[in-house]
């Protein structure tokens, strides 16, 4: 985490504590977010970006963590389908994350790291956040709301719990629900997080973090965002060359043989850098916890009932086999039977899950088209 | 008007202003567009193929990627004023299951098809003895997506058999409205209105 120390990230402190779904209060929270694009004087433009589950509030542009392009620098911008030369956009770390929204590693009110005292929360307590930071930020109402995979999460859930707050709701590649499947990849993430003896019940801050443990989780998560088909494609069978130079030859060992290996790997341990284990841990089991019909006592289109005047736009891609296509249907299905505007699109993309941000033009299209 | 499809120009004539509207099969949504921006209708749609469905978002409309064969299913019954389905009948894998549908979940419909009781259809096939191919039903027989064709006088069989009241129907030849004497003969396309 040292590196992230280092940057000075725009936050604000909301007034009043947060009351969360399990009852508890967290108090003193702070919202790290960027913005990007003037805002109107009749404050009319502003469109809010919820990130997914390892995103931050840096969506175009540079990130300053990490020296890379922000994550959806190809669709935000100036001329690009979120365009900030109309659109006021902002994106804000959500809470239990760890790029300057209080989170896990956040002081708590004893001064040192919450750590496990941190409360578990609920995609609605992020949305919840975001929308006292609306507040601070003296934004009533939002042209739309965009987000992908839990980004999409959050954005159904806006749409359910605070309709009077968006006129638009984009959300894509996501799930009103987590399923089994979901939640079992989760809980192999969790546990190998734990199982890592620098775990130390959470309470690792002064000591060195469990990064063996959150790249396996990284690893294993990773494969749930990529196709069969992408995975094929981009590595097959292929062998990595052996560090003396000669290629293509087996070990016979437990390198990492194969190129498929070597890319999960690199993707595991550079993660370790950039995000801390107890967020994931706390991140994850918000999306667990996640299933909008329940909220609404067990039927998704009452979940909906208040957002029957809000103009939807859905996507999903053929090849996301996390959240999917009949996943979407049933949102689709719940927001016709409130006779919500409600538009649905199953794109093709070679990519699954990561679709969302990857090059697909017909995205951009939609996007684009829907935010008018 | 202009530009419209003469059976879709007719449709939407005869939508009511302000109406809610499910057009089945909208295509990349020129006739939701008219209906939404000429008669301030609340127009949504259905349609198969996901570039029309984009197309038609690009455009601000409302349009559900679906099936109509399975996925009018989903709406509740008279969620809408009108249910347009045009030229699409033919193409339906049970087109007494989707008219069902479009009569249960619109409280009238508007259903258009191409005749295949058209003279010079019947003159195809008794001179050549061949699948006639004209311009509203073009592609050989085993590439067609007209997989149940229907005339005019199949069409009214049909609905006299399951009670479905017809308070409008108009015919097309050459691109141009005519009248509806011996419409099985002489119309190439016709548009109906339904109701229950």
């Amino acid at each position: 985490m040292a590196t992230t120390t280092a940057i000075d990230f725009t936050t604000v402190k909301l007034d009043a504590p947060l009351q969360l779904d399990s009852g508890r209060d967290l108090a003193g929270v702070e919202m790290a977010y960027e913005s990007y694009g003037e805002l109107a004087a009749d404050k009319s433009n502003a469109v809010l970006i919820f990130h997914a589950l390892t995103g931050d509030q840096f969506v175009a542009g540079t990130n300053p963590v990490t020296g890379r392009p922000g994550w959806w620098e190809r669709m935000v911008g100036p001329g690009k389908p979120i365009d900030t030369n109309r659109f006021h956009v902002i994106c804000a770390n959500v809470i239990g994350s760890c790029l300057g929204s209080t989170g896990p590693a956040s002081p708590g009110p004893s001064g040192q790291p919450y750590a496990m005292e941190f409360p578990v929360i609920t995609i609605r307590d992020m949305v919840r956040a975001q929308m006292a930071m609306l507040d601070a930020l003296g934004i009533a109402r939002l042209h739309a709301v965009v987000g992908g995979s839990m980004g999409g999460m959050q954005a159904l859930s806006c749409a359910a719990n605070f309709p009077e707050r968006t006129d638009r709701v984009l959300a894509i590649a996501t799930t009103a629900r987590h399923s089994a499947q979901n939640i079992a990849f989760h809980e192999m993430g969790r546990q190998a997080i734990m199982a890592d003896p620098n775990w130390q019940g959470g309470s690792y801050y002064d000591g060195v973090a469990p990064a063996k443990g959150l790249a396996v989780a990284r690893m294993a998560a990773h494969i749930t965002y990529l196709s069969e088909e992408g995975l094929t494609e981009k590595f097959g069978r292929r062998l990595q060359d052996r560090p003396d130079g000669t290629q293509g030859a087996k070990s016979f060992g437990f390198d990492a043989d194969f190129q498929v290996e070597s890319y999960l790997r690199y993707q595991g341990l550079s993660f370790t850098d950039r995000f801390d284990a107890n967020s994931y841990l706390y991140i994850t089991r918000a999306m667990d916890y996640f299933d909008l019909a329940e909220e609404a006592g067990g039927l998704l289109a009452d979940a909906f009932r208040r957002a029957k005047d809000t103009r939807f736009c859905l996507v999903s891609f053929d090849t996301d086999w996390l959240y999917t296509t009949a996943d979407m249907r049933e949102v689709v299905h719940a927001l016709n039977a409130v006779a919500a505007p409600v538009s649905f699109v199953e794109l093709s993309a070679p990519y699954g899950h990561d679709s969302f941000l990857l090059d697909v033009p017909a995205l951009d299209r939609v996007v684009e088209g829907f935010l008018g | 008007m202009i530009g419209l499809r003469p059976d879709l120009a007719k449709i939407a004539e005869h939508v009511p202003g302000g109406a809610r509207v499910l057009d089945v099969g909208c295509g990349d949504g020129t006739l939701m567009a008219e209906l939404q921006g000429g008669k301030q209708c609340d127009a949504r749609g259905m349609e198969i193929d996901p570039d029309q469905v984009a197309m038609a978002v690009s455009r601000g409309l409302s349009v559900v990627q679906g099936d109509a064969n399975r996925d009018l299913a989903d709406y509740p019954d008279g969620a809408f004023d009108v249910a347009i389905l045009s030229q699409t009948l033919q193409t339906a894998q049970r087109p007494d299951w989707l008219l069902e549908q479009l009569l249960r979940v619109g409280r009238e419909a508007f259903v258009s098809f191409p005749n295949f009781a058209y003279w010079r259809m019947r003159l195809a096939l008794l001179h050549q003895g061949r699948m006639p191919i004209s311009r509203h039903l073009p592609g050989s027989w085993y590439q067609t997506a007209n997989i149940h064709h229907l005339t005019i006088a199949d069409f009214r069989e049909f609905l006299a058999q399951r009670g479905v009241n017809v308070s409008g129907s108009w015919f097309f030849a050459n691109g141009k409205e005519i009248g509806g004497g011996n419409a099985n003969w002489r119309a190439e396309h016709a548009v109906f209105q339904l109701s229950r």
